[in-house]
């Protein structure tokens, strides 16, 4: 009765919940900077960040150590996950709510198999391109991403002129499929690239600085505001295609635009880090089951929640078994699955 | 110009055919025009032409004399909302979250900002459909009716002229379904809201709507009022069923029957007759092992209907009167009888002056029963209103005729029972005490017909039909007898 209570009470206190959500996401960025083989001062954080990056003087020293390994390693890093985290969590709520299945993630149309089967073809052929050598890998992922979820849509549009949602999820497992049986053949017949290809499915965000950051902001940014402005046609389009329309969405563009925003924080996201699994299903959820399913909060509040959880199983990757990493991609599973279970357990117990 | 809905020569469909084809008519502004027809014959299919989410071959649909296809999505959303059959409901969204989408086609801009106006509409629409008190709830938790109910608010909160519906009362109980139809009704009438709805019930249909378009195949079978669309032969041959139609006993608009494939008229003919007949000195009582058809001015289980017990309750003359339906009632439930299934009548004429008797003639049967009594014999032509004395009399006669009769051979029955009770009141002298003339009958009087609805049929029962000469035959006679007794009991 308590629990209920104070789920509703959350679900009609939306300050509360930006400001809960975004709590965690410094918390988990400060503990995220601050956790690792060399512990860094909280204290001494916000003094680096000062001098850094607001250019603040504090007039005095700071070792040069804990700014080094601030500004080039754990910052880029944490950001990175965040964005990461961040940009899953939202095409994962978009795509739940779009394709009215609470169980789609970003990777239902098949996007994220698009831009493995670049990065795979680049780690198995060892490309580098002439002039952008180490960022051969991002680029091709994300080409190869976006060229995926357009084929799709063309084809979805071949079968089914009006593009119902149930003809571009099905489209979007065969595209995952046919792609992902590439992908195994080329796993197989690999030999020395083995581990660097599994590593990069399992996904990473270690050792990419802030190069990798100004991949990714661009995307981060204009999917993002591409989605949280179709807000409200996401909540019609829950109700179906067609009540949507009745209600005055034009569900055609819409639906294009909210697939193509979706996709490309996703396949930036799967090209600078591999595959990511489980937080574009779980934080939106999660966001639902304690905020309710209005897009208009659902959206920036997964954002919020979703970058600090990416940063926090980050951390859990690289610190479990120090100094070895752990592929994030586990970790997120390890962690989200059992707590999504609790929280499903707790949530449908309650309503009986 | 007030057609709000205009169509013309739409045909379309699926990709392989047309499912409509030739469709035209037009809809005037704040009518409540209903879409009837068979499965399969497009009503859905024109209802998503209408509310523009399904393309058309040819034609043209004119809304508000603009062509629907230069209407954008929100633009189209002002003028015309929708009740959908079903809606995904695949998130828990709270009824007020649900409602305030029905503003999407008003609000502008990129931020799409709830504006007063808004929030004032969303309350209205809640109040008017009686969903307020639960705004906060989720949709999961509430029944399919008050569901249909918050989507009703939703296509409300749209300010629509036009509203469309897909068979509005599917899934709803019974009070349901007549309060939305009745509100809607309401605000075609006040508002002007323009309303088009599909019909799977046509006697609702044909309760509610001004007018009807029936539709056959993808084609226009017919376009009208209620009576004009609802014939009998023209809904046999579109539904390919057998029906009967009847009138609404209270509105004047046709209601239809359906007719079960298996009816009892094969069925051998019954007899009734003295075997089924007992008199106490309480009641008359005469049960049968079917239901009979009835046509009757009894206490209870008048008009036309079906009964298998007839009661012919002795009541001292002193009997309040008030309230006699409901105290029949009760005194029916006291001696074991159900009243819905007893035409019950009274008399204060003592039940051993009774007198009933089979009459067989062709083939043709009928069963007579009479008490009678000349207490309050009245003559129906004297102009003088005449008062009661506190002497019984009532003639209460049941006439069981075998065979299956037409309503012309109830009402013939009525009629010429009636005449031989007067004839044998004539032959007897009795007269009104009042005006001293020959009497007609007494102020109570009370007749049955009740057949078997089996057997023979009998179209006419006419003085000079085989049913009507028994009838007249039996009802002289045994009102002759009875109130024979009757006089030698009382001494007149």
């Amino acid at each position: 009765m308590q629990e209920q209570y104070t789920l509703t009470h959350l679900k009609n206190n939306k300050w509360l919940a930006y400001l809960l959500a975004a709590v965690f996401l410094i918390c988990a960025m400060v503990i995220g900077i601050s956790v690792g083989t060399v512990s860094v001062p909280i204290s001494f954080i916000f003094r680096v960040i000062c001098v850094e990056i607001l250019h603040f003087p504090i007039g005095e020293e700071i070792d040069p150590m804990y700014t080094n390994i601030v500004m080039n390693i754990r910052l880029p890093r944490v950001i990175l996950a965040g964005l990461i985290g961040a940009s899953l969590a939202i095409a994962g709520a978009a795509f739940q709510g779009l394709l009215r299945n609470p169980l789609a993630d970003p990777y239902t149309l098949g996007v994220s198999s698009g831009a493995s089967v670049g990065a795979v073809v680049t780690l198995f052929f060892q490309l580098s391109l002439p002039g952008i050598g180490l960022y051969t890998l991002p680029l091709f992922s994300i080409t190869s991403a976006f060229a995926t979820i357009l084929l799709v849509l063309l084809f979805a549009r071949k079968v089914d002129r009006s593009m119902k949602v149930e003809t571009i999820i099905l489209t979007g497992i065969i595209f995952s499929s046919f792609l992902g049986a590439f992908i195994s053949l080329m796993i197989a017949l690999t030999g020395d690239e083995l581990r660097q290809i599994i590593g990069w499915l399992l996904g990473s965000v270690s050792m990419r600085g802030w190069e990798y950051i100004k991949i990714m902001l661009p995307f981060f940014i204009l999917g993002s505001l591409l989605l949280l402005f179709s807000a409200r046609e996401l909540n019609a389009m829950s109700f179906g295609e067609e009540q949507a329309q009745h209600l005055g969405v034009n569900v055609q563009k819409r639906k294009l635009l909210v697939i193509a925003s979706a996709s490309i924080l996703t396949g930036a996201a799967v090209a600078v880090s591999g595959t990511i699994g489980f937080v574009g299903l779980v934080i939106p959820h999660l966001a639902r089951l304690v905020w309710g399913p209005d897009h208009k909060h659902l959206l920036p509040l997964s954002i919020l929640t979703g970058a600090g959880f990416l940063i926090l199983a980050d951390l859990v990757a690289r610190t479990v078994i120090s100094p070895t990493e752990l592929p994030i991609g586990v970790i997120t599973a390890l962690i989200g699955a059992p707590v999504f279970a609790a929280i499903l357990v707790r949530k449908r117990g309650g309503r009986r | 110009m007030t057609e709000l809905l205009k169509i013309t020569n739409v045909a379309g469909g699926y990709k392989e055919e047309n499912v409509l084809d030739g469709i035209s008519f037009e809809v005037q502004k704040g009518e409540l025009f209903g879409v009837l027809g068979p499965n399969g014959s497009g009503k859905t299919t024109l209802l998503k032409m209408i509310s523009g989410v399904m393309p058309f071959e040819q034609g043209e649909i004119m809304i508000k004399g603009k062509d629907i296809n230069k209407y954008t999505a929100k633009e189209l959303a002002k003028s015309i909302a929708v009740l959908p059959q079903h809606s995904a409901q695949a998130f828990s969204y709270t009824v007020k979250e649900t409602v305030s989408l029905g503003r999407y086609a008003h609000q502008r801009g990129w931020l799409q900002s709830f504006s007063p106006r808004d929030e004032e509409m969303v309350k209205t629409a809640m109040e008017q459909t009686g969903i307020s008190s639960f705004e906060d709830h989720h949709l999961h938790e509430l029944s399919g009716g008050e569901r249909q109910r918050v989507f009703l608010a939703q296509a409300l909160a749209q300010e629509p002229q036009i509203l469309l519906l897909d068979e509005p009362t599917n899934h709803l109980d019974l009070s349901f379904q007549k309060e939305l139809l009745d509100q809607l009704k309401q605000w075609s009438r006040e508002r002007q809201l323009t309303v088009v709805s599909i019909f799977h019930d046509l006697n609702l249909a044909g309760l509610f709507c001004d007018r009807l378009l029936l539709l056959e195949n993808g084609r226009i079978n017919r376009i009208g009022t209620p009576i004009e669309v609802l014939k009998q032969e023209r809904i046999e041959s579109v539904f390919h069923t057998s029906i009967e139609k009847l009138a609404h006993p209270t509105v004047p608009k046709p209601q239809m029957v359906l007719l079960p494939e298996e009816l009892p008229r094969s069925e051998k003919n019954i007899q009734i007759n003295e075997q089924n007949l007992k008199v106490t000195g309480q009641f008359i009582k005469l049960q049968t092992p079917i239901l009979l058809k009835t046509l009757s001015s009894g206490v209870t289980g008048s008009g036309f209907g079906w009964h298998h017990t007839f009661i012919n309750r002795h009541v001292d003359h002193s009997y309040d009167c008030t309230d006699h339906a409901s105290e029949m009632k009760e005194y029916l439930k006291a001696n074991g009888f159900t009243p819905e299934e007893t035409v019950g009548m009274m008399t204060a004429v003592n039940l051993q002056d009774a007198a009933y008797r089979f009459y067989e003639e062709d083939g043709i049967e009928a069963f007579i029963v009479v008490t009678a009594g000349t207490g309050n014999a009245v003559d129906a032509t004297s102009s003088r209103r005449t008062s009661y004395k506190p002497t019984p009399g009532t003639i209460n006669a049941w006439v069981f005729a075998g065979g299956l009769l037409s309503e012309t051979a109830f009402v013939q029955s009525m009629i010429t029972a009636t005449e031989a009770k007067v004839k044998a009141l004539f032959d007897l002298g009795v007269k009104d005490p009042v005006t001293a003339t020959l009497a007609t009958g007494t102020s109570t009087d009370s007749l049955l017909i009740a057949a078997s609805q089996r057997g023979k049929s009998i179209q006419y029962a006419g003085p000079i039909t085989p049913l009507g000469n028994l009838i007249s035959k039996g009802i002289y006679e045994c009102v002759t007898k009875s109130l024979e007794k009757y006089k030698r009991r009382y001494q007149v």
